[in-house]
């Protein structure tokens, strides 16, 4: 993940960050807020992040810590380039979702939460995308894949480890 | 004139439905159709024939629309007044069915809630403004005193539509009554119930109405400022909603001095990050303050003390959208639609095993008969229904003797089950009701705050218990056991997440209960959902030797050769299912 650090090396402030608190008072009610644009912005928390907000807030680390822990969307760690998510919401379970997940874990060496050691995918099991017409479904990095099957799954990660070759290549 | 609508809700548009809208504007534009408006809507509601693709005046219903028919649709619908046939729906008997509200799928429909979605555009508050929008809130501010806008609501007998159906009025009156002089409006549209999408499809198709009814809410319990506080899973919804704040900031309806008025009403949006227990009202109220969405002690209500310590009336995105209607149309309007305690409509999200999946809005007091067979097209496959689900997670099962049933929040109680949020997840007789019950749970120890130990430890010994049956390791006696622990997480649990988590097992206990027992003692699960459980094996007199199975087998487990009957290596065979489906002759079990 690209570091978004200001390069002119007198400020060690983040520039995305510095933008982010203008845009809100530094009162404790903003935290989630804040940290779902961050989320938005980066794909995680990183942790010298969560010290900028804590100076900015006042509010402890230890707090911060616990509602991004608390909250499913909130990361500590980077995802990979691709992250996969499986709805495993109850239309999608009624549908066969389970043995997509099984596939992808058995194809991917990963269990759902964490990123393959290249940095490339990551697995997530989300809870309805709300597309329960086209169930089961996954998405990769946000595009729906509806109406999937292991084969559907087999197709797509195929193709992006192609294209990831082409690409080293 | 023609009126050339595509659906952009969340399932059309991750089918393509962008590329569609593109095309359309495209040929319109090269064949200079001047008389030819193309137009974005929310969702239709009949999300398994999407994209969905509508034309007025005569409103031909298109379903399943590729990018490249556009051209086709245009030429022939368009320029020659004929119709597009294989894109139109059939009928049960197969007939062509060209108008949407011939569409078995929404015969029997009444659209209150979903009036305006897939019908108006959701980003142009001038769509809105053209089907009496903000009308009702007019009518409130310049002809009725808070008391009455308070009695017309109590006396339509709307009821909560997130879940345990409080009655609207009541709330709103408790919140008016409330000393304090900072009051808030909250909507809640944190819509967890995996499986129910109601309240993003009225977001992204008509999200005017919500600010309209969170409006007259504010003048009626005396707040100026609300939230909505919504799943940030669902940036369409989001995007939209702040497009219709913007638009009614810009034309005076939000702000200081409403239509003229001394009313004034802020609205800004709050996102959700990922926590089911956020819909439990206290939690959501916390996670609005920035804090872990752990539900507060009750009393004191919200009504009393909610937003940082002040009155605050709380209503899901449903129950809102009613509201501009009521006003509108009067109290007995409403009053005279549906039962004798649930009046109004209900929009419940039907998915799962039916054929027609999609947002259907149909009058309380509807049987499932109706829902499943008529609207949802009954189940595919041959297969036969075995239940249905309501409530999600905090729901229970509709076993097949109360298909007849007329649904409304008493009845559903009566059974077991609940309304909740609108879920209604059908399914047939190929789903373990034992693995359906460990579904539920699993979600629901997943998404426990961790407050109270009941529900923090309680559900998870109860998924234990499950997961020992599933694996063939249970016994009568964990039956027993699991049904004391239900009872007493179910009473002594702090919120309504945890009082209502035993639900799916309670219910697949009370009507599944022999399926439970097999699992326990036989060792056998009859719908082959649990691959422990399985037990895979050829039928000698079925089995012709074609090998064919042996061929597909992925471990190598079948043994045989030539035309000889096969045999199936039980420590090799992974259960994966693979000889069952490709077998020719059903020789394999």
């Amino acid at each position: 993940m690209e570091d978004k650090v200001c390069k002119c090396g007198n400020c060690k402030k983040d520039k995305f960050m510095e933008e982010l608190f203008k845009k809100f008072e530094p009162e404790k009610d903003n935290l989630i807020q804040i940290l779902n644009s961050v989320q938005e912005h980066y794909g995680y928390i990183p942790s010298r992040v969560q010290k900028e907000i804590s100076e900015f807030l006042n509010i402890s680390l230890a707090e911060i810590y616990g509602v991004i822990t608390f909250y499913s969307r909130f990361a500590l760690e980077p995802k990979g380039k691709y992250n996969i998510a499986i709805c495993l919401g109850t239309a999608c379970f009624v549908k066969g979702s389970e043995k997509i997940m099984d596939r992808a874990k058995e194809r991917l060496k990963i269990e759902p939460g964490q990123t393959t050691s290249d940095g490339c995918f990551s697995l997530e099991e989300t809870r309805c995308v709300g597309a329960c017409g086209l169930a089961p479904v996954f998405t990769i990095n946000g595009e729906v894949h509806g109406n999937a099957t292991v084969k559907s799954l087999d197709n797509a990660i195929d193709e992006i480890v192609k294209k990831e070759k082409e690409e080293k290549v | 004139m023609k009126t050339i609508l595509v659906c952009h809700g969340t399932g059309c548009t991750s089918s393509k439905s962008p590329a569609i809208l593109e095309n359309f504007n495209r040929i319109v534009k090269e064949k200079n159709l001047t008389d030819v408006k193309v137009m974005q809507t929310g969702c239709f509601g009949l999300c398994a024939k999407g994209p969905v693709v509508i034309i007025r005046p005569e409103d031909t219903f298109y379903a399943k629309v590729k990018p490249e028919d556009c051209e086709e649709i245009i030429q022939k619908h368009i320029i020659e007044d004929k119709r597009v046939e294989r894109l139109l729906c059939k009928d049960v008997d197969g007939k062509l069915v060209e108008k949407l509200d011939e569409i078995e799928f929404y015969k029997k429909q009444k659209r209150i809630a979903l009036k305006n979605c897939g019908s108006i555009d959701p980003e142009k508050i001038e769509d809105y403004l053209a089907v009496d929008g903000y009308k009702a809130l007019e009518k409130v501010l310049k002809t009725m005193t808070q008391d009455e806008v308070i009695e017309e609501i109590t006396k339509s007998g709307l009821r909560g539509r997130g879940g345990a159906g409080f009655p609207t009025g009541k709330k709103w009156l408790f919140t008016k009554n409330a000393e304090g002089t900072q009051k808030y409006v909250v909507c809640n549209a944190d819509e967890g119930d995996p499986g129910a999408f109601m309240d993003r499809s009225i977001l992204e198709g008509d999200p005017h109405s919500v600010i309209e009814a969170m409006m007259i809410a504010g003048y009626a319990v005396g707040a100026n400022k609300g939230y909505i506080y919504v799943r940030a899973e669902y940036p369409i919804a989001v995007h939209r909603f702040q497009i219709a704040i913007d638009q009614a900031k810009e034309r005076g309806i939000l702000g200081k001095n409403v239509l003229g008025t001394d009313f004034e009403f802020d609205l800004s949006i709050r996102l959700g990050a990922g926590a089911f227990v956020c819909g439990e009202e206290t939690a959501l109220l916390e996670s609005i303050e920035g804090r872990r969405g752990q539900p507060r002690l009750k009393p004191p209500f919200p009504a009393n003390k909610g937003l940082w310590q002040c009155p605050t009336l709380i209503n899901n995105v449903e129950t809102y959208a009613n509201i501009p209607k009521i006003i509108l149309n009067g109290a007995d309007w409403y009053s005279s639609i549906g039962t004798e305690t649930s009046k109004g409509t209900k929009v419940f999200a039907l998915g799962g095993n039916v054929k027609n999946i999609g947002l259907v809005e149909v009058p309380m007091g509807t049987t499932l008969r109706e829902i499943v067979f008529d609207i949802g097209g009954g189940i595919p496959n041959g297969r036969k229904f075995k239940a249905a689900q309501t409530g999600g997670p905090s729901g229970g099962c509709i076993p097949v003797e109360y298909l007849d049933k007329p649904i409304d929040y008493e009845s559903l109680k009566e059974i077991g089950s609940m309304m909740g949020s609108g879920g209604l997840i059908v399914m047939d007789d190929t789903k373990c009701m034992v693995n359906l019950a460990k579904f539920y749970l699993g979600f629901t120890v997943s998404e426990s705050c961790g407050k109270c130990n009941p529900c923090r430890i309680g559900t998870k010994r109860m998924y234990e218990i499950l997961e020992k049956l599933t694996n063939g390791e249970g016994t009568l006696e964990d039956i027993d056991k699991l049904e004391r622990l239900a009872k007493t997480v179910a009473a002594s649990s702090v919120c309504g997440l945890g009082q209502s988590a035993p639900n799916p097992v309670i219910s697949t206990l009370k009507y599944f209960r022999d399926e439970f027992i097999e699992h326990a003692v036989e060792k056998k699960c009859r719908a082959h959902e649990c691959k422990a459980l399985a037990k895979i094996q050829v039928i000698p007199e079925k089995c012709k030797g074609c090998g064919l199975c042996q061929r597909k087998c992925p471990v190598q487990a079948i043994e045989g050769e030539g035309r000889e009957v096969r045999h199936i290596n039980e420590e090799k065979c992974i259960k994966c299912g693979t000889c069952l489906t490709s077998c020719p002759f059903k020789a394999i079990e």
